[in-house]
């Protein structure tokens, strides 16, 4: 099959939502340019984290990948959406629902996936797991709810310290938007005007909870009081992506924090072991894939716009399906790590010190 | 995993105050070491060891009542259940609760007792304990739960600068008695870092507080039961690998086991075992272990309150065998152990000859 891609838009102008706003003047546009290599590499990125999550599904299932699993499929507009805002020299850290970011920060699915599975060939060596994925300019990957926040605005602190014009984009959920620490960071960000996007991202549920009964205000997006909020659609990832540029030139600006709240929503439930029916309906689930996934709102839009083929998009997802076999092959034959990395990286030492080891007649090393 | 710490009364090597290692010249250390075919000295042969122990009911107690099949999680419903019923100031809540709880330990309280008794929290630990020290300053039996041990630290303050100390320094005008925090605490085999942990050594530092850990449902049932009723803010901790896997017959009518009492589960001459939680079961079968192949008699203690800790029937036990050792799941260094073992040393000091220390390690992942 030959391409030929004169005969393809090479860009379009699309209509995106209007962002509600709290303490600005004026939000992000209105209208969205999308040229058709950036509409094929947000495609494919987003297929790429789909069929990843849902591979993941699958290992876990067969007990290839064990522990605690927590898929981000439903969400993939924010993460692609936010990395095209920002440069990969900036930084982002978020909570546990991280395997989208660690790829969009430039992590690669081999990597991810081994780390899933706790090989050597993982991302973090195997030591992480899921929760706990980190590339350069991307910390994490946290486990502890809302605990990520001041450190992102502490991440922030040293952009603005540094002068590097970098900034820090610090995500969390609609459950942590509840806790203590997410409000002291917001006063320390303001005060000391710290180049920090706070994004919130509502998927409506806080593990089994929605939103309704767990928070007295559900405008996420005002809850930074003297911060400026947006509110959008995370489903839409070219919104996500005029959004981010809007906070981030704000932050680059000097005008200090900002907050966003992506309304978006995940397919699975909280983590693997919940199968996120019990507290939601079927037909809800439904409903959002049916209206408003992510991939298929990008594919009508670039296809009715002739931006694409059905035939390329396929060969797309055909590519991404052998990449995720490749690398989901890779991730379940790898070794383990070895056992003398078992005690690596406790603390910083300088010569290699001795560890016990799980009888007294057995020490272990531990170099870092 | 657990950390050992070992005492020996006169032993061989006269008087040496080896520091950390107890190395391979210790003959029982190394009897031990060869008895045991899944040890070995080299870390490349080594395999990994979940872990592992066979959880054996204990006799259904006759004093309390009729009885009923239950394991952990349910005995603690039962528990809160009879609270509930009896005490019309008693609320429950937490993160999850309502449902159920993430361990089942709250299924069908809400439907029975009502939405005002028995409510969700938003995710705030420190807002739960702190909101919970004030329901229970003003009347409330206020019954919190913290969903996993390992994410207490927010409420640290809370429980350490306000709860422990609100009836002192109000010089006995308020306090927080009727305030009790349960948490699902230790491992579980797939928790890793942040569901696995057991902080009690970090609150035991703090004076005003009780912890309570139990070892099974008919344990948990009394203890839970004397913490609620102990004029003093308590933390239970419930060993989470016991939930489904201890089983046993439950009294269901309220009964309560005195706290900052040990229990003697098995008497000996030869060594003092201690332990509490899930620990206790892993040292059963040490000592049978021991029994067996040693032919050395164990004295088990569960010591069931860490704070105020009985430490007259563990120091009784000491002077009887001489010998001590204390295993747990926290990290050795600072864990409760080492509060054991100095306070028995200074205790029992003159009953020791000799004392020679070397630490039986797991390592806690």
């Amino acid at each position: 099959y030959v391409s030929t891609y004169a005969d393809f838009t090479p860009q379009a102008t699309f209509d995106i939502k209007k962002c509600d706003l709290h303490k600005l003047e004026e939000g992000p546009p209105l209208q969205a340019v999308l040229t058709r290599e950036e509409g094929l590499q947000y495609y494919r990125t987003m297929q790429t984290i789909r069929r990843m999550e849902l591979k993941a599904d699958q290992l876990y299932k067969q007990k290839i990948i064990r522990g605690f699993c927590h898929l981000y499929d439903g969400q993939e507009a924010c993460a692609v959406g936010i990395e095209t805002g920002i440069n990969l020299s900036d930084h982002l850290i978020t909570a546990y629902r991280a395997h989208g970011y660690t790829l969009t920060r430039g992590g690669t699915v081999r990597e991810i996936m081994a780390e899933l599975t706790g090989r050597r060939g993982g991302i973090a060596k195997g030591k992480g797991g899921s929760m706990h994925m980190y590339t350069k300019h991307f910390y994490g990957g946290n486990g502890i709810v809302g605990a990520q926040v001041p450190l992102g605005a502490g991440v922030a602190l040293a952009c603005k310290y540094l002068g590097n014009n970098e900034i820090c984009v610090c995500l969390y959920g609609d459950g942590a938007a509840n806790q203590g620490q997410i409000f002291e960071t917001y006063n320390m960000a303001s005060l000391w005007k710290l180049p920090c996007i706070f994004i919130c991202e509502n998927n409506k549920y806080g593990m089994g909870t929605s939103v309704e009964r767990a928070a007295a205000s559900t405008d996420y997006y005002k809850r930074g009081d003297f911060i400026p909020g947006l509110r959008l659609d995370g489903m839409d990832v070219l919104c996500v992506r005029e959004a981010t540029k809007f906070a981030a030139e704000h932050c680059r600006s000097g005008k200090g924090p900002i907050l966003m709240e992506l309304q978006t929503y995940r397919y699975h439930g909280h983590s693997m072991s919940d199968p996120g029916v019990s507290y939601r309906t079927r037909e809800e689930i439904q409903e959002v894939r049916s209206k408003s996934d992510p991939i298929s709102m990008l594919k009508d839009r670039m296809l009715s716009n002739n931006m694409a083929s059905v035939e390329e998009l396929k060969e797309i997802d055909v590519e991404v399906r052998k990449e995720i076999e490749d690398a989901a092959q890779f991730a379940t034959t790898d070794p383990e790590p070895p056992l003398d990395d078992l005690c690596n990286h406790i603390f910083y030492n300088d010569p290699p010190m001795e560890v016990r080891g799980t009888n007294p007649w057995t020490k272990l090393k531990s170099v870092s | 995993m657990a950390a050992t710490r070992l005492f020996l009364r006169a032993s061989p090597v006269k008087c040496s105050l080896t520091g950390l290692t107890g190395g391979v010249h210790s003959s029982l250390g190394l009897t031990l070491l060869k008895l045991s075919p899944a040890c070995t000295a080299k870390p490349q042969a080594q395999r990994r060891h979940a872990a592992h122990f066979t959880y054996h009911p204990e006799p259904a107690p006759s004093q309390y009542g009729p009885t009923q099949k239950m394991n952990l999680f349910q005995s603690v419903t039962s528990a809160l259940d009879n609270t509930l019923a009896g005490d019309p100031t008693a609320v429950i809540f937490g993160e999850d609760v309502a449902f159920g709880g993430v361990f089942r330990c709250t299924v069908g309280l809400r439907d029975k007792y009502g939405k005002d008794r028995v409510f969700n929290t938003p995710l705030c630990e420190q807002g739960i304990v702190g909101f919970g020290i004030g329901a229970a300053a003003a009347g409330a039996t206020a019954i919190a739960e913290i969903q996993f041990a390992d994410y207490i630290y927010p409420a640290f303050d809370q429980i350490v600068n306000e709860a422990a100390k609100y009836r002192y320094r109000s010089g006995n005008m308020f306090d927080c008695g009727k305030l009790t925090i349960r948490s699902p605490w230790g491992c579980v085999g797939h928790g890793s870092i942040y569901h696995s942990q057991c902080p009690e050594a970090f609150f035991t530092h703090c004076p005003g507080i009780k912890i309570v850990v139990p070892r099974g449902p008919v344990q948990a049932k009394g203890l839970l039961l004397s913490c609620i009723a102990d004029q003093n803010p308590c933390i239970f901790f419930e060993p989470k690998i016991l939930y489904r896997a201890a089983v046993e017959q439950v009294p269901t009518e309220a009964y309560q086991i005195p706290l900052s009492q040990a229990e003697v589960l098995q008497e000996g001459s030869d060594l003092t075992l201690v332990a509490w939680g899930t620990q206790v079961h892993v040292l059963k079968e040490v000592a049978a272990m021991a029994q067996e192949k040693l032919g050395v008699s164990c004295e088990l203690i569960d010591l069931r309150t860490i704070l105020p800790w009985d430490t007259e029937t563990v120091c009784k036990s000491v002077v009887k065998t001489g010998r001590l050792l204390i295993s747990h799941e926290a990290p050795v260094t600072g864990g409760f152990a080492a509060e054991i073992s100095s306070t028995v040393q200074v205790r029992v000091r003159w009953e020791i000859k000799a004392f020679y220390f070397f630490y039986v390690t797991d390592f806690k992942l």
